[in-house]
């Protein structure tokens, strides 16, 4: 069976500093992938490669079997209307309406006309939990939990292939995480997406994911089902789970 | 040996920052040429770069005009030659100082906002989001703000002329003792079809230069407020400077002097 999505030794550095160096990761059709690691491991840099966002300096990125690793402009568009994409700050434009902002995929990438995708995006804020009042707010004046609910929103109003979130539930109390954690199962579940998912949040990590694996000196050094996580018999991996200071992972103090 | 390196690495940054502006003016220019085009976008921009900067456009070239009539009068009575204020006057506005005053004040308002709200996108992401929407970047941030200054430059310096000689008209006819009938008919039989082309001209490249300085320092802004801030004040800084000069070299060709 082919993989929805396929890295196979992406390897990425800025200057002399190596962030990925030779990532080999499958993610199978319609299943819940999350990567785990600290901060400044790489794994946004990954997902970007993904999002054709950076371009990988070696290996290659394959999407429904197709090498994407470095299509650009037009001829990526295809690729593109496959993904849908919920950023760590939510990244809503502030110059639009909460509606714009969830139908901006249809009205500018798929030029469906404006009154109808309104309609779109009013559904799919529903489906977050907001209500049609919330549309025509500006994104500032949500909190950091609704604006992520409409950035969720915004990822599966165009119904994606593909659904990537990147730090789904930094910075949002318990409570909200756990909320914004049973969204993202319910709209993937619905929209039958892949995911791929970015996190240092071992709870979220759990709840949302089939397979785990984790990113550490730009490799995936460990990769699983989630109920294995617990039983690795990887040092690296116990510790990053247990969030023990002492361990072979030593943090780096400078990025 | 450290002096020979910092030379060659000032050099190459030099070298690579040309490189990276070439690159995008490349990639903006080619964004004119091919759909799609956001006419909705460009509209607001032109509200944005053309309405809301005729306020400040107006009174600064209200007063240079005001503030040119004098001077004229002043060093034109050095030789009994106080007369020829109207000519110089329209000459002094149409060709220089109505397309330079009205980009640098235009400069320093608009290219700074762009900077500043391409900037913020950029280090909060939204940019890599409009391209995760399938949506260019390029063709939706930059070309219609190239647009809009491309063509509301011209009409702003059209409007800055006409105030700015009329800022002259009211200090030579209130203060001056010139005759208005007088005034008004001296300018116009002086005032060449060339010399407004020329002005015109040169605002449709200062309307470029700005909004493409504008764009190029927010895509490049990097980290939180401060590198927002530092690209506001690198396309305020650029985009005047490049006006200075592209005014010389226009002027040297418009003129063949």
């Amino acid at each position: 069976m082919t993989a929805k999505i396929e890295l196979i030794g992406v390897k990425k550095r800025f200057g002399s500093k190596v962030v990925l160096d030779g990532i080999d990761l499958a993610i199978e059709k319609g299943s819940s992938l999350v990567v785990i690691g600290g901060s400044g491991t790489g794994k946004s840099v990954m997902i970007k490669c993904v999002l054709g966002i950076i371009t990988p300096d070696e290996g290659t990125i394959l999407v429904d079997g197709v090498d994407v690793t470095r299509l650009k402009g037009a001829a990526r568009d295809p690729v593109m209307r496959k993904f849908g994409m919920l950023f760590q700050g939510a990244a809503l434009f502030d110059s639009l309406p909460v509606w714009e902002n969830v139908a901006f995929g249809l009205i500018q990438g798929r030029g469906m006309k404006r009154t109808q995708a309104r309609e779109v995006a009013i559904q799919k804020l529903a489906k977050v939990g907001l209500s049609e009042d919330v549309a025509f707010l500006s994104p500032s004046e949500l909190s950091g939990g609704m604006q992520k609910r409409v950035g969720l929103a915004r990822a599966i109003a165009a119904d994606p292939e593909i659904i990537f979130f990147d730090e789904p539930t930094t910075g949002l109390d318990p409570i909200m995480a756990d909320i914004i954690n049973d969204l993202i199962i319910s709209t993937v579940r619905d929209v039958g997406a892949t995911a791929l998912s970015i996190t240092h949040d071992m709870v979220s990590s759990r709840k949302i994911s089939d397979r785990i694996a984790m990113l550490y000196n730009g490799r995936i050094i460990w990769q699983g089902p989630t109920k294995d996580i617990d039983h690795s018999g990887n040092e690296y991996v116990d510790q990053f789970i247990h969030g023990r200071a002492v361990g072979p992972i030593k943090m780096a103090v400078k990025a | 040996m450290n002096i020979l390196g910092g030379i060659g690495r000032a050099v190459l940054t030099l070298l690579a920052d040309i490189g990276r502006l070439a690159d995008f003016t490349g990639r903006a220019l080619a964004g004119l040429v091919s759909p799609p085009i956001y006419g909705r976008l460009i509209g607001i921009q032109m509200l944005r770069i053309g309405y809301f900067s005729l306020p400040v456009v107006g009174l600064t070239a209200f007063f240079t005009g005001g503030a040119l009539a004098l001077q004229i009068y002043l060093g034109g009575n050095r030789y009994g030659a106080e007369a020829i204020v109207p000519q110089i006057v329209v000459l002094g506005i149409t060709r220089e100082l109505g397309p330079v005053i009205a980009g640098l004040m235009v400069a320093g308002r608009v290219s700074a906002a762009i900077a500043a709200e391409i900037g913020t996108m950029k280090v909060t992401e939204q940019i890599d989001a409009l391209t995760t929407l399938a949506t260019n970047p390029i063709k939706y941030l930059v070309v219609p703000r190239l647009v809009a200054a491309v063509v509301c430059m011209p009409i702003l310096v059209a409007i800055a002329d006409s105030i700015g000689v009329f800022g002259g008209y009211v200090v030579s006819t209130g203060k001056l003792g010139f005759t208005g009938s007088i005034y008004l008919k001296n300018t116009v039989d002086f005032a060449t079809r060339a010399d407004i082309e020329s002005g015109l001209i040169k605002a449709a490249v200062f309307g470029f230069i700005i909004a493409l300085m504008g764009c190029y320092n927010g895509f490049q802004s990097r980290g939180g407020a401060q590198g927002v801030g530092a690209a506001t004040t690198a396309a305020v800084v650029s985009s005047s400077i490049l006006i200075l000069a592209a005014n010389y070299l226009l002027t040297s060709i418009l003129f063949n002097t």
